[in-house]
């Protein structure tokens, strides 16, 4: 590890002045940060501590919402009771991901902003576009079982890894941040991420010192909730494929569907073709199929992966007719 | 730097890069807490801080100054064991042993969280009653690898252990 300066930050004014300047990260519960500058992939020169801020709260919105502050844990934020009980997809999403001791440290805003798990973004020994920009890309042609199928470019097919950010942008999450000028942000979860494009290794839209103090999710959405999370163990591993569904079902008739995916894309990916596919239809196989359809439209496998093209076909068919099962 | 390690406080001025696992085997000489691979991966490191579960090895010491951390030293000692560490005894909870102080430590903490009603992966039910089956066992559990592949014994010595506090 590089040597690094350190400072706890006290309020998130104090957190934003100090991450203004060049080459600083925020630390969190660290639990990927760390990771990282252990293999000298992340070197930054200035770490400011954001672990004790007042930003550990759940709080009800007049709007019939849920405020998340981004110290609060995976662990409690799964556990919460406003959670279990408006955003069961969110608790089962944290609770499929890392494990208990991970889920007590990892936090809300550090969870959207862990970085991919490309096996050669984590070898400094080879080049990687993501880690050294121009360098190159050595995942097109090797190994790339866990890569992406939508959203890549020619310089990066890297998958981002959250379980928590996919029923966060299913859920149409909405970041509240501050930047180091003052001002306050809010930005949608669907304009967060950043396509990998040329420049794989800018992720998100936010500036240099931007920090998270809060995640907002609108009012319950109306319809069953589901998070399935396809995996090489039972636990304690990463997503291959994973699908979060938000499905209401009306007449008989499909009333509302939010669907967003892991494993699959840069970024959770949510897919308003798919969506439509199904609004308005009778819930039963052909629609899911349809949707399937429409959601993989522009798949493309690099080899190794090109089984979580019909994986996540077969995942979202069996999840769509889970979730209507009683209504059709 | 000033910490509170199982009651008692220290003094020590490590690097800054030090982990907490690195602060508690290299500069204080609690070397219960082990080092598998120090990567978040396997919970040989798990310790509790404030009461909670966590990788020691994810962690830097300077962050945690103020709080109450508590490792395998502070749970029992050979002349008295905690409950848990009688149990893994009596199971044949290990081969080894290296991962058993992780172990321990992480099923202190699970258990705990249990108690509070949090659900797992495993859980039918998100707010229902928590009954700590071997399926609920093994899923709160996963963040902690066992090499020689004790799995059985570990989980048979916590039943025993969770059907206690119940
Ligand atoms: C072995 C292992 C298995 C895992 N398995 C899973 C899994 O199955 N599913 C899953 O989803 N995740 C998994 N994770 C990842 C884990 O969820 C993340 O490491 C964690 O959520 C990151 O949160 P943190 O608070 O520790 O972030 P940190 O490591 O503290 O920070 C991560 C990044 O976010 C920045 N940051 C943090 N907070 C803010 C903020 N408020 N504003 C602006 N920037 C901020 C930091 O500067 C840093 O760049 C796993 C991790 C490990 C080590
Ligand atoms: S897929 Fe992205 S992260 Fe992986 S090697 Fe290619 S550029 Fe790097
Ligand atoms: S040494 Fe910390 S998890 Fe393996
Ligand atoms: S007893 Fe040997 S690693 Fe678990």
């Amino acid at each position: 590890m590089k040597t690094f300066d350190y400072s706890r930050a006290d309020t998130p004014q104090d957190a934003v002045k100090g991450g203004a300047v060049g080459n600083t990260r925020f630390i969190a519960g660290g639990t990927n940060l760390l990771d990282l500058m252990k293999l000298q992939i992340e070197t930054p020169e200035r770490i400011v501590d954001i672990s004790r801020l007042a930003l550990n709260e759940v709080e009800a919105m007049d709007d019939g919402g849920l405020r998340i502050g981004a110290m609060v844990p995976n662990a409690d934020l799964a556990a919460h009771p406003q959670v279990i009980k408006a955003y069961p997809v969110l608790s089962r999403a944290l609770l499929a991901g890392a494990s208990g001791q991970l889920r007590n440290k990892a936090s809300t805003g550090g969870n959207f902003l862990q970085r991919t798990r490309c096996y050669y973004f984590y070898d400094t020994a080879v080049p990687c576009n993501k880690r050294e920009p121009g360098s190159g890309c050595p995942a097109k042609e090797g190994f790339n079982r866990i890569h992406a199928i939508l959203g890549t470019s020619d310089a990066c097919i890297a998958t981002h890894p959250s379980d928590m950010a996919v029923a966060m942008r299913a859920l149409d999450t909405t970041l509240v941040t501050l930047k180091p000028d003052g001002d306050r942000r809010r930005i949608s979860i669907h304009e967060f991420y950043r396509l990998p494009g040329d420049t794989p290794h800018i992720e998100t839209v936010l500036e240099e010192g931007e920090l998270i103090t809060h995640v907002e999710l609108p009012p319950a959405p109306a319809g069953k909730q589901a998070y399935r999370k396809v995996r090489d163990r039972a636990s304690y591993a990463f997503a291959l494929v994973s699908v979060a569904a938000i499905v209401a079902v009306d007449d008989g008739k499909i009333a509302n569907a939010s669907l967003a995916f892991g494993g699959l894309g840069p970024m959770p990916w949510r897919s308003e073709a798919a969506e439509a596919a199904l609004i308005g239809k009778a819930p039963e196989r052909e629609a899911f199929e349809a949707a399937a359809d429409a959601l993989l439209a522009d798949a493309k496998g690099f080899g190794s992966n090109d089984f979580k093209i019909p994986l996540t076909r077969r995942t979202l068919i069996a999840v769509l007719r889970d979730l209507t099962e009683d209504a059709a | 730097m000033h910490f509170t390690i199982n009651g008692t406080k220290y003094d020590a001025d490590p690097d800054i890069r030090t982990s907490l696992l690195d602060l508690l085997r290299e500069h204080l000489g609690l070397t219960g807490s082990k080092k598998g691979c120090d990567h978040g991966q396997c919970g040989a490191c798990t310790v509790l801080v404030n009461g909670r579960r966590i990788n020691s090895c994810l962690t830097l010491a300077v962050m945690h100054q103020d709080d109450e951390i508590t490792t395998i030293e502070g749970i029992g000692t050979p002349d008295n064991l905690a409950p848990l560490q009688s149990a893994f005894v009596r199971h044949d909870g290990f081969q080894c042993g290296y991962c058993t102080p992780g172990q321990i430590c992480s099923a202190t903490g699970m258990l705990d969280e249990a108690k509070k009603g949090w659900p797992s992966h495993v859980s039918e039910s998100l707010d229902g009653d928590i009954a700590l089956s071997d399926e609920e066992i093994r899923e709160r559990m996963s963040g902690n690898l066992c090499r020689c592949s004790a799995y059985p014994n570990i989980v048979d010595a916590i039943r025993e252990i969770a059907g206690e506090d119940a």
